[in-house]
């Protein structure tokens, strides 16, 4: 048996995303800013895939902004927005427990004559919006929040903090990429300036995302040339994924509260497994109705997260320790730090992320394996 | 009706092997390479396949290879990571009129930031003079870009001679090969340039996808931070099908790249010469003989480029007026401008460009059908 868990690395590309792509890559190959026939259906092509990647998180298609992905669309928003507004301030507010895609670019920004205030989080992962309206100076231009934490699973309170940026008049930018298809994003609502997206965490292919910009902002590109993409991002697209991204962006849209409500019941059932069969574990982040309904961290006391992966592996069990890009990083990871682990529980912490095409038996089968490998593990350490 | 596709410097189509590579990376393969197990593992084998074949297909080292979203995102790296990498150094950097404009905008760029650029002239064949390139090298100079080969009129660059001119002076020098990789044989370490760029989707492999190659030792800074992927150099959950496809590509052009180019080079002369022949007013674009093999620019006088194009297009013939890039804009090519023309008669050019699966009776249908609509729009032209 196979139980793929995750989810969060990265997703199945779905068939229908695949049946629509093959027809791009086989048929409808031309460059869209051809003249002719060839290219002119190309950008039909462009126009429908930027119209099905805004259903996903509302406002309007001319905001979308075709990229490589996750990466470089938190690229693009941190240095586009910081060159952008230098003149205005130097001020940037985000969190401890951001995607690296995030925090190694403030770290080249603060190189470079930027000041940022990393947030603290409590025990659950969660921001306080009273701690970015203090930290919020007369020179803040930016505050970077994500969405859902992609180790935890942490929902952070985006709305609210799109409200406090909104009456400051500060340029708010959430990374969506857990979170797009998992849970709410909702640009008016929420007021949102900037999202960034990915095609490859919602079914999509990989080697292709969105940021969202909102009519007010102005910002540098990072990626000269052409000028597609309005001029701010250039290159060739890359039409059979984002035509994919387009696909794959609109039946998440349409089966977001299902898949959510299956998730959890999913993950539900994935704890109560653990904690009733399993002794001495601890449920890092937020409580499980809390968190994204996707995402499960857990820490078996005394196993080591990496054994573990590998035990699990042997009986087809795919898992990860933390997150995918900092999985080679040693020295445990900044998320689970930062609320607050140590030792063993820090070491010893397991990431399940499930997807659409996860099963009952699918998770029964893993709490099954995972009590026998954390038994012998554990009696393996005692000897 | 069979379309005749003849813009084959804007993209060209994917080939069914290079699919048939990708395909199983969507769907069974689709693991995150930096997963820690086998799933992940088996996709971050297809990279370090892919990149010892590109490897291969230049000559490199795999360790010199570093994937991308393309030849826009190569040309920006190249530029602005080595531009920020030896700014204490110095802040000069050389290049030409007529490159590409993932070029030329990087370097406007750069000159805001302080950077002086030095646009080098090219003759009336679109070629730099490597004597222009000498002179213009100072002690602040650090970086010389110059393309492999130009995308428009198809010249040919001496690559060789305008490197060992750099390296005289221990300056970088980085080409856009974006055109000439898969169209004239490229040995990196024989060229000796220091950084590379190319793309997959001009050599019949998905865009979306390219490669920088860095020499080992040059130093550089990223342009895109996060994760730990490309040995630290390029950040981003990796493209695992569009690389795969891009070394697939890359493997199947270098197999048979002197029949290839054989096969387009008659292709092109005998379109060339057919208009020439067929149609007064026409002159050939770029040099005779260094030219790509599959590049075809005319310039019509008393036309408009896009009328023709159009027409073309009604005909069932894909072609270009310039650069796909520019294609949306008004302005006339910087290129051909740099070669000489006059604003009208840049304005009336056309570019077919041939690729490998273009046939003798696409060329021999194009040298029927142009002449006649040349001629209709002539009768009916509004410039005088």
């Amino acid at each position: 048996m196979e139980v793929y868990l995750d989810n969060s690395a990265t997703t199945k590309v779905r068939k229908e995303v695949i049946d629509k792509m093959l027809e791009v890559l086989e048929e409808e190959y031309g460059n869209p800013s051809s003249l002719h026939r060839k290219g002119y259906q190309a950008e039909k092509l462009l126009k429908e895939a930027r119209e099905n990647v805004t259903c996903l998180i509302g406002g309007r298609p001319e905001g979308i902004i075709f990229t490589s992905g996750g990466t470089e669309s938190n690229n693009l928003a941190l240095i586009g927005v910081a060159e952008s507004l230098k003149k205005k301030g130097n001020h940037i507010i985000s969190s401890t427990i951001e995607h690296p895609s995030i925090l190694n670019v403030l770290k080249f920004l603060e190189e470079n004559g930027f000041e940022v205030t990393y947030l603290e989080v409590d025990k659950k992962g969660r921001v306080h919006p009273e701690d970015v309206k203090s930290a919020i100076n007369d020179k803040t231009i930016l505050i970077s929040i994500m969405a859902v934490n992609n180790e935890i699973g942490t929902i952070e309170p985006i709305g609210e903090i799109g409200t406090i940026a909104r009456e400051k008049g500060i340029l708010f930018h959430v990374d969506a990429v857990q979170a797009a298809g998992k849970v709410e994003v909702d640009v008016k609502k929420q007021k949102l300036d900037m999202v960034s997206l990915s095609a490859h965490k919602i079914h999509g292919p990989k080697g292709v995302g969105a940021l969202y910009l909102s009519e007010e902002v102005r910002i540098r590109p990072i990626i000269f040339g052409g000028g597609q993409e309005k001029n701010i991002r250039s290159g060739t697209e890359n039409m059979p994924g984002i035509v994919g991204f387009g696909v794959a962006s609109r039946l998440a849209k349409e089966s977001l509260e299902e898949v959510s409500q299956k998730l959890m019941g999913l993950k539900k059932r994935l704890w109560e497994g653990i904690s009733s069969e399993i002794k001495d574990v601890h449920l890092n982040g937020p409580e499980v109705e809390e968190g994204a309904p996707h995402i499960l961290n857990v820490s078996f006391r005394g196993v080591r997260g990496e054994v573990l992966l590998h035990a699990l592996e042997e009986e087809g069990i795919y898992v990860s320790t933390g997150s995918a890009c900092s999985s080679k990083k040693r020295g445990g990871s900044h998320v689970l730090k930062a609320i607050g682990l140590k030792g063993d529980l820090l070491e010893g912490a397991i990431r399940f992320s499930l997807g659409i095409f996860n099963t009952e038996e699918d998770i029964d089968y893993t709490v099954d394996i995972l009590k026998k490998k954390v038994d012998f593990l554990r009696r393996f350490k005692r000897r | 009706m069979d379309r005749i596709y003849l813009d084959n410097a804007a993209t060209t189509p994917v080939d069914k092997r290079v699919l048939e590579a990708m395909l199983p990376y969507y769907s069974d393969v689709f693991g995150n390479p930096s997963s820690l197990y086998s799933y992940g593992q088996e996709a971050k084998k297809a990279i370090e396949e892919a990149r010892e074949k590109v490897a291969k297909a230049l000559g490199a080292d795999s360790d010199e290879i570093y994937f991308t979203s393309g030849g826009s995102e190569s040309d920006n790296w190249a530029l602005k990571g080595v531009a920020y990498a030896l700014k204490d150094k110095g802040n000069h950097i050389i290049t030409t009129e007529i490159e590409h404009h993932a070029v030329l905008n990087t370097c406007r760029y750069l000159e805001k930031e302080g950077f002086k650029v030095t646009y080098l002239p090219v003759d009336e064949y679109g070629l730099v003079k490597p004597e222009d390139l000498k002179k213009a090298i100072t002690d602040k100079t650090i970086l010389v870009s110059i393309m492999f080969a130009n995308n428009e009129i198809g010249t040919i660059e001496p690559i060789e001679e305008l490197v060992k001119i750099a390296h005289e002076k221990n300056v970088y020098f980085h080409t856009d090969a974006v055109q000439a990789v898969g169209n004239v044989p490229i040995d990196v370490k024989k060229l000796d340039v220091d950084l590379l760029s190319l793309s997959a989707h001009k050599i019949y492999g998905p865009k979306g996808v390219g490669a920088l190659y860095i020499k080992k030792g040059v130093k550089i800074h990223s342009l895109i931070q996060g994760g730990t992927q490309e040995r630290n150099r390029r950040a981003g959950t990796e493209n695992v099908p569009g690389i795969v496809g891009l070394g697939e590509a890359m493997e199947l052009i270098t197999k048979n790249l002197d029949s290839h180019i054989n096969k387009l080079t008659f292709l092109r002369d005998k379109l060339i010469n057919g208009i020439l022949e067929k149609i007064p007013y026409a002159r050939l674009n770029g040099h005779p003989t260094k030219r790509l093999p599959g590049n075809v620019n005319v310039s019509f006088e008393f036309i408009d480029g896009e009328s023709l194009i159009l027409n073309l297009d009604m005909a069932g013939i894909c072609a270009s007026s310039g650069s796909a890039c520019t294609s949306g804009s008004l302005e006339p090519s910087h290129v051909l401008l740099a070669i000489g023309h006059s604003k009208e008669l840049a304005r009336g050019s056309l570019r077919l460009t041939i690729g490998k699966d273009n046939t003798e009776e696409d060329i021999d249908k194009v040298l029927e059908v142009l002449p006649q609509i040349i001629k209709r729009l002539r009768s009916i032209s509004q410039i005088v």
